[in-house]
């Protein structure tokens, strides 16, 4: 579904009557937010993570070409290659090209959002590679036609039972939705997959400078293989995803974990170094890794690099009441969420109503709360909204009526004649203390809920006369 | 500070003793044109603790609603007024979370780099929400207030996440006499309000409220009480829509016995 190429409420109002996605959705976010609270309370002073966990990332950054270029170094001294990818079309024809030259002919993919974020097996797919997403979510997706709508989650917005139709109708699997009988089909189908394939493409957790290696975390035990048994492992990673040493993932790993998924450690951690050496057993034969910019060099130091220390948990998901009613699709970009309404409009600008994510939000700020590395996402997408205003992206009515409340709020005597209007029009609206409805583009309100009149005497009015009586009664 | 624990009938008439405190009242605009029960409950709890209430004249609003829009040419054309008029010094009280937020968050980014910087700041460091300064500056835990139903209390986002509210007014509630404080699921999760967006996120604000509807329905509270009269109309409003029996007030109507207990 190119949900991008319909209107944002359109997109809203659909997710919201899909009683399919609410019942997955709530189900599902319910799961995460109890068991990241069980795992949070576990720690000491998770804060105290978090502040740990936000200085190593924002330190990395501080520095990020020094990190880097200790990275690439330390990966190159151990035979693998690295490709300094400036946007996703460079890292798409790197890797078709890799593939074409080494006679490539079926390509594994473990979970990356890097890999979404550059549509690489739409390239790859139109280059006549035969392209398998291994993690489950990620294949059941794939099956359906569709991308992810979390960032740990893909296939969050699914039921189990529409899962099992899939299976049935594209793996040929017997009528059930008992989850050990559909996890096995798939694990029997990409167990082939994985034994045939020539390249596994992986995303990357965190790339480590000094250890000159990169960090896959995964529960399902897919991306070790991914990124073992085929002969070409193609790691990519976006440029801002590093740590500078390796005791610097005793901090992230713990708090990744545990923000995701509620889990004290994923179930496989890999550290990978390059290709196989002389002496290993196993291990693929070439390894590239991809560093990819694709537009992240332009938010370094600028008003939203606080963006840039994400370290792609999905803990803001779970916890943003919007992204509970809405899901994934509706924001309709390769990132959804709190997030996702700041990196959406930055990274992909060119998408419908880009402008409109940021006002997904009520600002409540249960995202920061729940923020592994506390970012401060609430004012990022307040200066959005602001930077949207500036660029004349604002309707009329709602510029018209900005002006016009400016001024009164600025002037007494404007704001008292307003608030006798406003009084006396809702008073003249209200039945029985409430007004059941208000005329366009208040009827915005009115719909569900109702509002109270304005009050005949406002505060400033009622205090003067308490005053003046006070100082007649003398005192 | 004098620890007030005798209820207000009872009590003398407030002022006759030495007001040791002078504090600014800004009431913020929706109280000042919809509710003007919350400010004038607000200046009583106050005076009560010995506290000589000031409302400078011409105060509107902290111009957050424009600031939340992304107009912050008009956010800062209102607010640099606001703050023309809090800059007597000395304390200034919100009975609101969001507007204290918005002068003690939001005002550093709305006037960085700007003449008005360094008042903004000694604004800033002036502002308290309500239940903020009679807890934690004041030390009062018992206002002497009483209520005999149960309540059940919503976190607003706003003081909860960016001011730390909460603690304040669940220790001032425990203290209201016959009152029964009653668990509500999910206190801390938004009510869908978040000012335009309730506009202009209608139906994502308008399924925000029915979670949070579904949540008080499941408690046994007659009385719904939070700290913002924002989040307050969005809950009140949904709740007199489907004709629910629980009422939604402000919790300084609460403290200040204005909330009248007509079942219990």
């Amino acid at each position: 579904m190119a949900t991008h190429s319909i209107a944002f409420h359109e997109r809203v109002d659909r997710a919201l009557d899909d009683g399919s996605l609410q019942t997955a959705l709530s189900r599902a976010t319910d799961r995460f937010v109890t068991n990241r609270a069980n795992a949070l309370a576990l720690v000491d002073d998770f804060d105290d993570l978090r502040a740990r966990g936000r200085a190593i990332r924002a330190s990395a950054l501080a520095q990020l070409d020094d990190v880097l270029v200790r990275l690439s170094e330390r990966i190159e001294a151990r035979g693998g290659q690295v490709f300094w990818a400036s946007d996703g079309d460079a890292a798409r024809q790197y890797i078709v090209e890799l593939a074409r030259a080494r006679n490539v002919r079926t390509i594994v993919k473990s979970k990356s959002m890097a890999s979404e974020e550059i549509h690489l097996n739409d390239a790859l797919e139109a280059a006549a590679f035969t392209v398998v997403e291994t993690d489950l979510g990620e294949y059941i997706i794939q099956l359906a036609g569709e991308t992810p709508s979390h960032i740990i989650a893909p296939c969050i917005h699914k039921t189990r039972e529409e899962i099992s139709e899939l299976f049935q109708q594209h793996l040929g699997m017997p009528a059930t939705d008992d989850i050990p009988t559909m996890t096995r089909t798939a694990r029997t189908v990409l167990r082939q997959q994985f034994l045939r394939a020539d390249m596994g493409i992986s995303g990357v957790n965190f790339g480590v400078a000094d250890a000159g290696a990169v960090v896959v975390v995964e529960n399902e035990g897919n991306a070790r293989l991914t990124t073992t048994a085929p002969r070409i492992h193609v790691a990519v990673m976006g440029i801002e995803r590093v740590c500078e040493r390796l005791e610097d993932l005793g901090v992230l790993l713990q708090l990744l974990a545990r923000s995701a998924t509620g889990q004290k450690l994923s179930v496989y951690t890999s550290i990978l170094s390059g290709p196989r050496r002389a002496d290993e057993p196993d291990g693929p034969d070439e390894f590239h890794l991809i560093l990819l910019d694709n537009g992240r060099s332009q938010i370094m130091g600028g008003d939203y690099a606080e963006a840039l220390l994400c370290i792609r948990c999905g803990a803001c998901l779970n916890a943003c009441p919007v992204y509970q009613s809405i899901g994934g699709h509706a924001y309709g970009g390769v990132y959804s969420g709190p997030i996702g309404a700041i990196l959406t409009p930055l990274l992909q600008p060119e998408l419908r109503d880009v402008h409109k994510l940021p006002q997904a939000s009520s600002l409540c700020g249960a995202c920061q709360s729940a923020c592994p590395v506390k970012i401060a996402i609430p004012d990022m997408l307040l200066r959005l909204r602001a930077d949207a205003v500036a660029a004349g992206k604002a309707d009329a009515i709602e510029r018209i009526a900005m002006a016009g409340w400016s001024q009164a709020m600025a002037n007494p005597a404007l704001y008292r004649a307003g608030g006798k209007l406003a009084s006396l029009g809702t008073r003249l609206l209200a039945r029985e203390g409430r007004i059941g409805w208000l005329p366009p583009p208040l009827d915005q309100w009115t719909r569900q809920r109702d509002f109270p009149p304005f009050a005949p005497r406002s505060f400033t009015e009622l205090w003067a006369e308490r005053q003046r009586r006070s100082a007649g009664d003398g005192r | 500070m004098m620890q007030v624990t005798v209820p207000y009938e009872e009590q003398e008439p407030p002022v006759s003793i030495a007001a040791t405190r002078r504090a600014t009242l800004f009431v913020s605009c929706i109280v000042d044109q919809i509710y003007p029960e919350i400010g004038l409950a607000t200046a009583e709890l106050l005076e009560r603790q010995g506290v000589h209430v000031v409302v400078p004249d011409g105060l509107t609003c902290c111009g957050q609603m424009a600031f939340n829009a992304g107009f912050r040419a008009e956010a800062a054309h209102v607010a640099t007024r606001t703050l023309e008029r809090l800059r007597d010094g000395g304390d200034i009280i919100v009975p609101s979370g969001s507007c204290g937020a918005m002068i003690r968050h939001l005002y550093h980014e709305l006037f960085a780099g700007t003449p008005q910087a360094a008042l903004a700041g000694q604004v800033m460091h002036n502002t308290y929400e309500i239940t903020e300064y009679l807890v934690d500056v004041l030390g009062v835990s018992d206002v002497g207030a009483r209520y005999a139903g149960k309540i059940a209390y919503h976190d607003a986002c706003h003081g909860l996440r960016f001011i730390g509210l909460g603690r304040q007014a669940r220790t001032l509630l425990s203290h209201v006499a016959d009152a029964e404080i009653v668990p509500l699921a999910g206190c801390e999760q938004c009510c869908g309000f978040g000012g335009l967006f309730a506009l202009k996120q209608r139906a994502i604000s308008e399924a925000m409220l029915a979670d949070k509807l579904a949540d008080i329905a499941s408690t046994t509270c007659d009385l719904l009480v939070t700290g913002d009269a924002s989040c307050m109309t969005q809950i009140a409003g949904g709740l007199s829509r489907r004709g629910s029996p629980v009422r939604a007030r402000h919790i300084v109507e609460v403290l200040a016995n204005s909330v009248d207990a007509r079942r219990g």
